[in-house]
């Protein structure tokens, strides 16, 4: 059974129109990662399953319900820029999350509380590998390390849904790969269906074990926005035929790019 | 020879340049003083040091005959109590109604025009209304000044509110945050902060309104001497009260800034590297 399907979703901003005619099903412990053009509405379907946009038309489902309309615990999201607080250390990040739920009037814990908080909260940032900064702030931090700190953050809600927005888009290219070694374990270990939103379709690949690639089917040259994006490729990365597909489609792709 | 606008003093030459106008300021009020009094010895309008240190002697260290009181430190007190509780209560409201706009657009839709009115309603314009209202005592100069200031640090606020990242907004709700959640562990501590900095840029505005208060109906107050002794024309008092008022405003700046930057380190640092 699918843990998260997307039934006909339109998408649309008054008269320009973003997404249209999605039809999609995602099981649990996929890896789905998005790619295509600057303002193709890929980061709009993120919004959507994150709950901070809501669809034009048709619907979206968590687990054969209806998604709920504004973000919460079920997704957990790691956008590329401010994922985290300014003005909490590390520990603090990570530990605030479990803080909410435990104190609805202070969203603070003392004691014994607070210290098995501490303790799962340790266990994730050292799994992030921040074990050595767990009392710096995350401006003292470098912007691998803050999504480092953003990861661990969301992990400790258990979401059944990870969303990743561009999260490394801002890294440089080695600090890249060591994030991507971190995400796939992250990914294995706590069994997540992960959404990536990315302008590297190479990475798409590399992480993906589902690849989406948007694009306008229908264009009209006199009001380009008249039409919005399908998912024009819809590859299952970890058969070979379609790993073929893919690469020959990211060539071509990447040329595209290239030529605008 | 490096381009002049790239010339950046030494520490110790920084000092010298900072320190020169306030000497050069002094040497020519000194000199303008004693070629007046040379003229005409009883002239008042640039008194000597002596006189000045004569009238602060007097105001500040002597006991008033009538009252029997220090009225130096009696109008400080009145100006410092009246100035604090109004800007108190001002930071109060801003930070309330601010976040509460900030963060609700329901409150936001109902209560952002009136605030944005309200703001622009020039507020010596309804003294007088304010003295009608709530009497000639503290109420009314404490009511002035906080109409002078809180709409402006409501709004400023409320925009602070909203230009926080809504990636921050979103994701705490993502870790299970409710909005009183939100509002207690995201939003104030971030927004303290700015608070300050707001009250600190509002302080000017404060002390004008509270010395127009004074001047026009109090019994005592830094404002209201200055204004009682201008008949007599006391430049010798006028001169080191508002040297006085100046040094106030400026501890009062200070200590603001020092206590947010003892607070609030994380704030101070991201700013400075930005």
């Amino acid at each position: 059974m699918s843990l998260l399907k997307i039934d006909n979703v339109w998408k649309s901003y008054g008269d320009v129109q973003i997404l249209e005619r999605l039809n999609l099903s995602v099981n649990e412990g996929e890896f789905v990662s998005m790619v295509g053009a600057s303002g193709c509405g890929k980061t709009t379907l993120l919004k959507m399953i994150l709950g901070s946009e809501t669809a034009t038309k048709g619907q979206i489902l968590l687990d054969n319900q209806p998604i709920a309309a504004e973000p919460n615990e079920q997704r957990g999201i790691v956008f590329q820029k401010y994922s985290v607080f300014p003005h909490l250390s590390v520990l603090q990040n990570v530990m605030i999350a479990d803080e909410f739920a435990a104190s609805k009037f202070f969203g603070r814990t003392f004691g014994k509380q607070k210290q098995a908080i501490k303790h799962k909260a340790l266990e994730f940032i050292q799994a992030v590998g921040l074990a050595h900064a767990i009392d710096k702030y995350p401006h003292q931090l470098s912007g691998g390390m803050q999504q480092r700190l953003a990861i661990a953050q969301a992990l400790m809600k258990s979401p059944k849904i990870l969303l990743l927005d561009e999260p490394f888009g801002a890294l440089d290219p080695g600090i890249r790969k060591d994030m991507h070694q971190l995400i796939r374990k992250v990914w294995k270990e706590n069994k997540l269906t992960i959404f990536m939103v990315t302008h590297d379709i190479q990475e798409g690949f590399d992480l993906g074990s589902r690849l989406w690639v948007f694009d306008k089917v229908r264009q009209d040259p006199q009001v380009p926005s008249a039409y919005g994006a399908q998912i024009t490729y819809d590859l299952q990365l970890n058969e070979p035929a379609h790993l073929a597909t893919g690469q020959s489609l990211a060539e071509k792709y990447v040329k595209k790019v290239a030529n605008l | 020879m490096k381009k002049l606008m790239n010339i950046e003093p030494s520490r110790p030459l920084k000092g010298f340049l900072a320190i020169i106008p306030f000497v050069v300021i002094l040497i020519l009020y000194w000199n303008a003083s004693n070629e007046r009094l040379a003229e005409n010895p009883y002239d008042k309008l640039l008194p000597s040091f002596t006189q000045i240190s004569d009238a602060v002697e007097r105001m500040a260290f002597t006991e008033d005959k009538r009252s029997g009181e220090y009225l130096f430190w009696e109008d400080t007190g009145a100006s410092l109590y009246r100035i604090g509780l109004g800007v108190l209560i001002s930071a109060s409201a801003g930070l309330l109604f601010g976040m509460l706009s900030g963060l609700l657009p329901v409150l936001r839709t109902g209560f952002s025009p009136l605030i944005t009115i309200v703001s622009l309603i020039p507020p010596m314009a309804i003294l007088p209304i304010l003295f009608i209202s709530f009497g000639l005592g503290e109420l009314a100069k404490v009511m002035l000044i906080i109409i002078g200031t809180a709409p402006v640090i409501i709004r400023d606020i409320q925009n602070q509110v909203r230009q926080l990242p809504s990636e921050i907004i979103v994701k705490a709700q993502t870790l299970g945050a409710n909005t009183w959640l939100v509002a207690i562990r995201v939003v104030l501590p971030q927004i303290m902060p700015r608070l300050i900095t707001a009250v600190r840029l509002s302080l000017g505005t404060a002390w004008l309104f509270l010395i127009a208060a004074e001047a026009i109906a109090a019994q005592e107050g830094l404002g209201y001497r200055i204004f009682l002794v201008r008949r007599y024309m006391s430049m010798d008092v006028i001169l080191p009260y508002v040297l006085w008022i100046t040094a106030l405003a400026f501890a009062m700046d200070f200590s603001l800034r020092k206590i947010s930057e003892l607070c609030f380190p994380w704030y101070h640092q991201q700013e400075a590297g930005k």
